[in-house]
């Protein structure tokens, strides 16, 4: 049966989806400025951020409303839970994308080009592969695939690990350009911290998913029944 | 026939069991209403039944209490109720019905005083059993109405008609009544569905409160009064125990289909 709940839930869920297209947008712009030492691309990035900021209090506000008058149970119950904990999720990552675009906008434009930015193009990608593959996860309701993100964060923590041994040792070769090396060694933990948004997202769709929550080392498979 | 039956083995860890239903089927005439119920009801805990109506949680409920032998034609078959420590079954046919009231009280779904003082109605049980002193009976009978939080509403008028309270206050006499014979366990079928939200309220409260001495069985339509009363639910469709399980994992992940389906509203 198709109830009208089911109609709000998924309107709710296009929302959503929407927040996260918007972010995995804006993270696309700002890595893209960055390397093309774009100001006008950033300066979009900025403007795309009051739009992420009425998506984030628009969802709260759906899912306070939705609890209040459904006051839904079981399947319902996680999925508005994990809508608002997604949504803080995106929040953050579309706070991350403005971080980084800052970067470049308040910084590292201002100075001569830097050398060896591959890396943050190679986090960036990673970062926005794990913010995709999360929200198909979440319209999908596949817990494989978050499974597949939480993985992936480990490819994003190595990017970051080598970005900052990297990062220190032109520090200790190029002294006069460190503070641009220590934008970008924050430049890095944006990404990574891009990266560990979307992991929660992905924990957040098992949960939602299979009722089990997976956070801090707790795996989806039940010892009882493996 | 419904799906599985869903019983985690470590369901009712660390609670002590009062009542266990083994295989009981129960029949209208020839018409099967219970088949096969197999139930462990946790001792000084609230055990909630829910289902859409027809699934056969208010026929479970008043096996409990002999109420089907009222009536021609009934007829309990399979392992009967064994009410621990001592093992009897109440079902049985040496077992007397009024005894086992005596144990296990029972409150309706809507409120029925009988045409008493709010006094009589408590003590009417009491005096049913007839071995106690006035002196008793009154101590008894404040202890029962304090004990269904009444007390302060009506002692200064113990001896006006029970049905001149208001439609909460009598739901609370009748809890009163169930309570005077110090049961071992109360019945509660659907109590607050005929009351408002603050006399409903007041009931859950009660409900609360009296888990601490007394186990609990309740039947509900309410969700969100059998997640917010119970410590345990069990979910009945087409006179099966479909699932049972801690209240807050029926909730919020239950096992069965059917009960996430009927919990969340799409059929019942």
């Amino acid at each position: 049966m198709d109830r009208h709940f089911d109609h709000d839930l998924k309107a709710l869920e296009k929302k959503i989806l929407g927040m996260g297209a918007l972010c995995e947008s804006m993270i696309q712009k700002t890595v893209k400025a960055l390397v093309e030492r774009d100001s006008a691309l950033t300066e979009e990035v900025f403007t795309m951020e009051t739009e992420a900021n009425r998506l984030h209090m628009d969802i709260d506000d759906t899912v306070v409303k939705l609890l209040a008058l459904h006051q839904p149970m079981a399947v319902d119950l996680r999925f508005l839970t994990a809508a608002l904990k997604v949504n803080t999720d995106l929040e953050r990552i579309a706070d991350m994308a403005v971080n980084a675009g800052q970067t470049g906008y308040y910084h590292l434009f201002k100075e001569p080009p830097v050398p060896q930015l591959d890396w943050v193009t190679r986090m960036a990608e990673v970062a926005q592969k794990m913010l995709r593959e999360s929200l198909d996860a979440y319209a999908r309701r596949d817990v494989q695939l978050a499974q597949k993100v939480l993985l992936e964060d480990e490819e994003e923590d190595r990017l970051k690990a080598k970005a900052l041994t990297d990062l220190i040792s032109l520090i200790r070769t190029d002294p006069p350009r460190s503070e641009a090396f220590v934008e970008l060694i924050l430049l890095s933990k944006n990404m990574e911290r891009i990266g560990d948004h979307a992991t929660n997202i992905a924990e957040d769709v098992v949960y939602m998913v299979l009722g089990k929550d997976i956070r801090h080392g707790h795996s989806a498979i039940d010892p009882q029944t493996s | 026939m419904v799906e599985t039956l869903n019983v985690s083995p470590d369901v009712l860890a660390g609670a002590a069991v009062k009542a266990r239903v083994q295989d009981l089927s129960f029949y209208y005439g020839t018409h099967r209403v219970l088949k096969n119920i197999t139930l462990s009801v946790a001792e000084k805990k609230v055990t909630a039944l829910i289902g859409p109506s027809g699934c056969g949680k208010t026929t479970l409920l008043r096996c409990f209490n002999r109420m089907h032998d009222l009536y021609p034609g009934n007829r309990y078959d399979g392992g009967g109720i064994r009410l621990l420590p001592e093992n009897t079954n109440i079902l049985g046919a040496d077992v007397d019905p009024i005894e086992v009231r005596m144990r296990i009280s029972m409150v309706f779904q809507k409120a029925n005083p009988f045409p008493k003082t709010v006094f009589e109605n408590v003590a009417y049980g009491l005096r049913v059993r007839g071995d106690l002193k006035k002196s008793d009976i009154n101590e008894r009978v404040e202890q029962a109405l304090r004990g269904a939080a009444l007390w302060d509403e009506v002692k200064d008028r113990l001896h006006s008609l029970g049905a001149n309270l208001s439609g909460g206050q009598q739901q609370r006499l009748c809890i009163a009544r169930a309570l005077v014979t110090d049961p071992e366990i109360i019945l509660f079928d659907e109590p607050t569905s005929a009351l408002d939200p603050i006399a409903t309220g007041k009931v859950e409260e009660l409900v609360a409160e009296l888990k601490t001495r007394v186990t609990i069985l309740i039947v509900t339509h309410n969700m969100q009064q059998a997640a917010r009363v119970s410590d345990f639910t069990g979910f009945m469709y087409i006179g099966e125990l479909a699932e049972f399980d801690r209240t807050e994992k029926i909730f919020t992940n239950p096992s069965n289909k059917l009960t996430e389906d009927y919990i969340t509203g799409r059929f019942g």
